[in-house]
């Protein structure tokens, strides 16, 4: 028999149709890989083994009832980021101040795929409150990577990236604030598409950087990635800043001509620094299209380098606010209350909070305070008009943007957890997307010397993410660098 | 610039921060660190630029005054630390810092 724990989503749901195998027997088959795989790995935070086995046996039983009109996803299961919430499981963002919290509510990206049937299969891990680029400031423990368990996968989304790569699940929500869904699908050898912002509901996603968080999706190829986001995206009343606009049919053309299709490709995202090995990968990717019948085309987004310094003056200042609920009242331990509510507040949220997610609020605090507002928050929002307006003009002339996703493969564990400055470098191809708002989708060009995967991002104009996927779908129907898979053992 | 300790505790206190001796000695070096990369901005000329708060270019949205269900007291109240006569409890008010 097939070892279903291979199968991508496209290729359990046409087996689950053909009743070639049932969604408890899938769902088993997945938890048993990730009993046997995670003591390794540490994807998973929080598993729920007996309401996934308990969804799937619904799913087999609504099949055998009524088979005629059964929502698309039935008995497909997931992996759901630890910063999305779902009703009645322990929901951590990665943080001790939210240990022990159980959300009354399921998060509408969440819901839509639930209604469309799928069972999830537990939380992933994520650096705390999605801050980091690696999973190492988790508060429960670092993810590995599973092409080599010395390096980090890669974060936020680190936890749903590796669980992907490792045959745990054929996918998993992500989320994109600053790219925490592409990086570690870079470093773990995944694709996934960060939305348009507005493309999918923040509701139920904890909030870290207002203005910059997305949902994403990470699966092992395009098509897998598509084919749940079609059920994902779309308004939504709950959130204020979901849009209107209807979501398109995101079926593929099974085509990999990309005839009549203008690459842009920006000199000032292979500047030196970068890995050579992640340039070389990146740039025979896109000549690789070219063949397919693209055009690639040099452009400029002449305010790339200043896209760190404005993200990490915007995002800790919108995080600052964010996170100012987690007071120790309504959820969370509670530390400090033999004095008053002062020391409350200080202890609970200063004991609590691990190092990164401090700094930034610092960062934050201090980028909005009273005389020096003007000169870091609103000079850093004035510039992102600028990053904005580079897009907005690249779009003129091309239709995707192609670009490395980091300027390095994974990196060793430690590499860079004494100087955040070298952290936040790792960001400096993903952040403008978010700054922009646009869309980016994430996919595998190839190994290093090493054999650690290389990411190429292809960012499109707002509401583009169909483009994305047709080129994306295209060229992984010439090349088969989406199917090279790590072989991961239990070592431990 | 260098970000002074005392700096550090006041814009600790404004976060509700407890921080310790140590934490406050690596904050003031790498905010300051990070407040001088963030200080290349000042290349770019932007007296007229407006700023970007939002990318998306959307008015807000309002709805109908309509009452409609919502989680019950019981939900509401079940992450609590404390809770007393089905109300969230906490430390004296006054009688601390400020």
């Amino acid at each position: 028999m097939t070892d279903l724990t291979q199968l991508t989503v496209r290729d359990s749901l046409a087996g689950l149709r053909a009743g070639d195998f049932s969604s408890v027997e899938l769902t088993r088959a997945l938890l048993q890989r990730i009993d046997s795989l995670d003591p390794e790995i540490h994807a998973f935070l929080t598993l729920t083994p007996d309401s996934a086995l308990a969804a799937a046996q619904a799913a087999d039983d609504l099949r055998a009832s009524r088979p005629a009109d059964l929502p698309p996803l039935t008995g497909l299961p997931l992996a759901v980021k630890d910063v999305l919430c779902l009703k009645g499981v322990r929901t951590t963002c990665g943080s001790k101040i939210l240990e022990n919290f159980i959300p009354p509510f399921t998060a509408t990206a969440v819901q839509r795929l639930v209604d469309a049937g799928v069972v999830p299969l537990g939380k992933t891990n994520t650096d705390e409150f999605a801050m980091g680029s690696s999973t190492e400031n988790s508060a429960y423990g670092t993810s590995r990577n599973p092409w080599d368990i010395s390096r980090v996968p890669g974060g936020s989304s680190g936890g749903s990236a590796a669980a992907v790569a490792a045959r745990m699940t054929p996918a998993a929500f992500g989320t994109d604030t600053g790219g925490s869904v592409r990086q570690p699908c870079s470093f773990c050898g995944t694709t996934g598409i960060k939305p348009t912002y507005g493309r999918t509901s923040r509701y139920g996603l904890v909030a870290y950087g207002s203005s910059l968080d997305t949902v994403g999706m990470i699966a092992r190829n395009v098509a897998d990635v598509a084919t749940l986001f079609q059920y994902m995206a779309g308004f939504d009343p709950l959130d204020a800043t979901s849009v209107q606009l209807p979501v398109p049919d995101y079926t593929l053309p099974e085509t990999d001509s990309l005839k009549g299709l203008r690459i842009g490709v920006p000199e000032e995202y292979f500047i030196e620094g970068i890995q050579p090995e992640v340039e070389k990968r990146v740039r025979s990717a896109i000549a690789q299209m070219e063949a397919q019948g693209a055009t690639a085309v040099p452009i400029h987004l002449p305010h790339t380098e200043y896209a760190l310094p404005v993200y990490y003056l915007i995002a800790p200042a919108e995080a600052s606010a964010n996170l100012a609920r987690y007071d120790g009242i309504r959820f969370g331990p509670r530390l400090g209350e033999g004095e008053d509510l002062w020391h409350m507040f200080t202890e609970t949220r200063g004991r609590l909070f691990g190092p990164e997610v401090k700094r930034r609020i610092m960062l934050g605090t201090y980028a909005l305070s009273a005389g020096y507002y003007d000169a870091y928050y609103g000079k850093a929002q004035k510039v992102r008009t600028l990053i904005k307006r580079d897009f907005d003009l690249a779009f003129e002339e091309v239709d995707v943007i192609a670009a490395p996703v980091a300027p390095t493969t994974a990196f060793k564990f430690g590499q860079h957890t004494d100087d955040p400055l070298a952290m936040y470098l790792e960001d400096v191809f993903t952040l403008p997307a978010n700054l922009a708002g646009v869309p980016g989708l994430a996919f595998p060009v190839g190994p290093d010397s090493k054999g650690m995967p290389v990411g190429m991002q292809l960012m499109g104009p707002h509401f583009c993410e169909d483009l994305l996927f047709q080129v994306g779908h295209a060229y992984q129907l010439a090349t088969q660098w989406h199917e090279r898979w790590p072989e991961v053992t239990n070592q431990a | 610039m260098k970000l002074t300790i005392e700096e550090v505790e006041h814009i600790a206190a404004l976060a509700r921060l407890e921080l310790t001796e140590d934490e406050k000695q690596r904050y003031a070096e790498q905010l300051s660190d990070i407040l001088d990369y963030a200080a290349r901005l000042d290349e770019l000329a932007t007296d007229q630029i407006p700023p970007t708060a939002s990318v998306l270019d959307m008015q807000l949205r309002l709805r109908e005054d309509q009452s409609r269900p919502g989680l019950s007291q019981e939900e509401v109240l079940r992450n609590a630390a404390d809770t007393q006569d089905k109300q969230f409890k906490v430390p004296p008010v006054f009688g601390g810092q400020e």
